[in-house]
């Protein structure tokens, strides 16, 4: 158990960095409490597995250094700081058995055979692979194989933290509602450090407490998934999380107003900087409405999914998608819309303007 | 909906069926006529039945040859498994170091067998050789045309040179495809570097080393090309493995017949070998 510190971490693959895209990880700063269940989400090639085998010790950093518990881990591997990793794909021991692929790991740190027993069919119990323990585990299903890889994970109870690169990637839809509501269950029960890096944002939002969203090789914003709906910190959250993502159109910044399509947008947050090369509006389609003045658009098309209806419409700076209920009477032809004040930000260069 | 039968296509499958018959069926076929006759030649042939598979059944000459070429096929898969793999394990994974190895690794192999042969034969002369004379000058009695063991000493060294390679190849291969994923997890599992080598390493390596243990098999069971260049199946009959001894038999003697019964047995004993190994290995694949 313990909190985890990083400090300035940067990595990069090559030997020589140029510029900011030969960098893999730029400036990654970040404080985990004791028994959190943290999530990395960012779409592919942002730099969230590299961070994760930084943390676990597969790779060195570049530059900065990393703390369990105020303690410097930064040369130490992976044995040394006592961790767990699970897998994107199952990693079996495919001559082994289940049992002594679970309790392998165990073996290893010298434990007593007893121990190694009691511990094995816990965990064993837990996963639902008590009655395949003796089968030869290269004989199992890809789910039951990953089973497995969690279980080796999972056994030991006294590491660190336990880590999670997109484990549920080869696993059934059905099973990974099944699985993912485990590993929270067990998360609950043996209260360790959970870090689970996905690209996946329903998976990372219904896994942990605090999200952390990363594009580029940045950290763009931590928080509750709530947070990060409500207020994205960056554009990038705002694409990236949300079921239609946060509508994102040019606009203008004077005297600490949203100029909109020759109209002030009024806002909640304040606006105090305002050079920038290049000011946005952000708003949410859940936070839009028809109203009978203000933003005059065109309507596009109806996508009715049942339970909402996605609204596509056209302005003059772009594209503007809707999100409305189901029963909601959607004009013809052209429409005027409002924002809600509450949820509409400014950004600066992509970064929110507070 | 009106279909349209038309077979002449078969036509097109003529070429290959001739082909196939006159490369393999025909002197296949040919060999077991051989091998129920008798021939003085002049295409006169007299019915034996099954005499000349007795014969060779109980010849003392065909067990002798037998017994040499498994010891010698036992010896070689015996060395260039292990060293094939070591090698392998040893190789750089990434860098310019790759293709210096792979290209050295290929080498031996392109090299025509019956070169082989003579470079060895050359190289091991204990005279002017400079294997054979520099094993001489440092106190060796080495002398491979005279001594039958410097005789095997030498066969199994041009075996050993010639073809670990090829185990190396396909174990590399199969190395290169094991996932760093795997690696990554014993680490954490904390395994040690024997326990990587048989549990992870091992068990992947299976598919390329049943292929490379039957591939070695065969080869060596059948090698004729390199021991007949360097050795001629001597001194006397030490190295008269089953091949040299088969056309001994069959073009130094001209017994058509019996070489004809022989190449049989000798083409089954493989055939049954490999059917064995083969489904052994395998025994477990079918099962998962």
């Amino acid at each position: 158990m313990a909190k985890i510190t990083l400090k300035k971490l940067s990595h990069s693959y090559l030997t020589n960095q140029n510029n900011d895209a030969d960098w893999a990880l730029r400036g990654v700063d970040i404080d985990w409490k004791d028994g959190g269940a943290y999530a990395l989400l960012g779409p592919s090639g942002c730099g969230k597995t590299t961070l994760l085998n930084i943390i676990s010790g597969l790779l060195k950093p570049t530059e900065g250094e990393i703390l369990f518990d105020d303690k410097d881990v930064t040369t130490l591997n992976p044995v040394e700081r006592d961790i767990a990793q699970i897998f994107q794909f199952p990693v079996i021991y495919d001559t082994m058995t289940v049992y002594d692929n679970l309790a392998f790991p165990l073996k290893n740190r010298g434990l007593s055979d007893t121990e190694i027993d009691s511990k094995v069919k816990e965990i064993a119990e837990m996963l639902e692979l008590s009655s395949t323990l003796n089968n030869r585990a290269s004989g199992l299903t890809a789910d039951g194989k990953q089973k497995i890889s969690l279980g080796r994970g999972l056994v030991r109870s006294d590491v660190n933290v336990i880590m999670f690169d997109e484990p549920l990637t080869v696993i059934d839809p059905h099973l990974k509602w099944v699985l993912r509501s485990k590993l929270k269950e067990l998360h609950q029960k043996i209260n360790r450090t959970m870090i689970y890096v996905t690209h996946d944002q329903i998976e990372a939002l219904t896994f942990a407490d605090q999200v952390v969203v990363m594009h580029e090789g940045q950290i763009v914003q931590t928080g509750t998934p709530v947070e990060l709906f409500e207020k994205p910190k960056h554009t990038f959250v705002g694409h990236f999380i949300g079921s239609p993502g946060m509508n994102i159109l040019p606009c203008e910044i004077k005297n600490g107003q949203i100029n909109f399509e020759g109209k002030i947008l009024p806002t909640n947050t304040s606006i105090k900087k305002t050079n920038f090369s290049k000011t946005q509006v952000g708003i949410r389609p859940e936070f839009i409405n028809f109203s009978n003045d203000g933003i005059q658009v065109k309507i596009k098309r109806v996508s009715d999914t049942g339970r909402h209806k996605v609204i596509d419409t056209e302005c003059k700076s772009g594209n503007i998608k809707i999100l409305a209920s189901a029963s909601t009477e959607i004009p013809t032809g052209s429409a005027h819309i409002s924002f809600d004040q509450k949820y509409t930000y400014a950004y600066g260069d992509n970064w929110i303007i507070e | 909906m009106n279909k349209t039968f038309n077979q002449k296509a078969w036509y097109f499958v003529i070429p290959v069926f001739v082909l196939v018959a006159f490369n393999a069926a025909v002197p296949l076929m040919t060999v077991v006529n051989y091998s129920f006759q008798e021939t003085f030649g002049s295409n006169v042939f007299a019915w034996e039945g099954t005499r000349w598979f007795k014969e060779i059944l109980h010849s003392e000459r065909f067990h002798a040859s037998l017994g040499r070429q498994a010891i010698f096929t036992f010896i070689i898969l015996l060395i260039q498994l292990p060293l094939g793999i070591f090698i392998a394990l040893t190789m750089p994974k990434k860098g310019w170091g790759v293709p210096v190895c792979l290209i050295l690794m290929s080498m031996p192999l392109l090299i025509p067998w019956n070169v082989v042969g003579a470079m060895w034969n050359i190289f091991a002369l204990p005279d002017i050789g400079f294997l054979g004379n520099s094993l001489n000058s440092i106190g060796f009695d080495y002398n491979f045309t005279q001594q039958s063991g410097d005789a095997w000493f030498t066969t199994i060294l041009m075996d050993v040179w010639h073809w670990t390679s090829l185990v190396v190849l396909l174990s590399y291969a199969g190395l290169n495809s094991i996932q760093p994923a795997y690696y990554q997890a014993a680490e954490i599992d904390g395994a040690s570097r024997w326990d990587i080598f048989r549990y992870i390493e091992l068990p992947k390596m299976k598919k390329v080393l049943t292929l490379a243990i039957l591939l070695r098999f065969m080869d060596s069971f059948m090698i004729y090309t390199e021991p007949f260049v360097l050795t001629g199946g001597g001194p006397g009959n030490a190295t008269n493995f089953l091949s040299l001894d088969l056309v001994k038999m069959a073009l130094g003697q001209f017994d058509l017949g019996p070489a004809a019964a022989m190449s049989l047995i000798y083409f089954l004993i493989v055939l049954l070998i490999c059917w064995i190994f083969y489904s052994l290995m395998m025994k477990d694949e079918a099962r998962t």
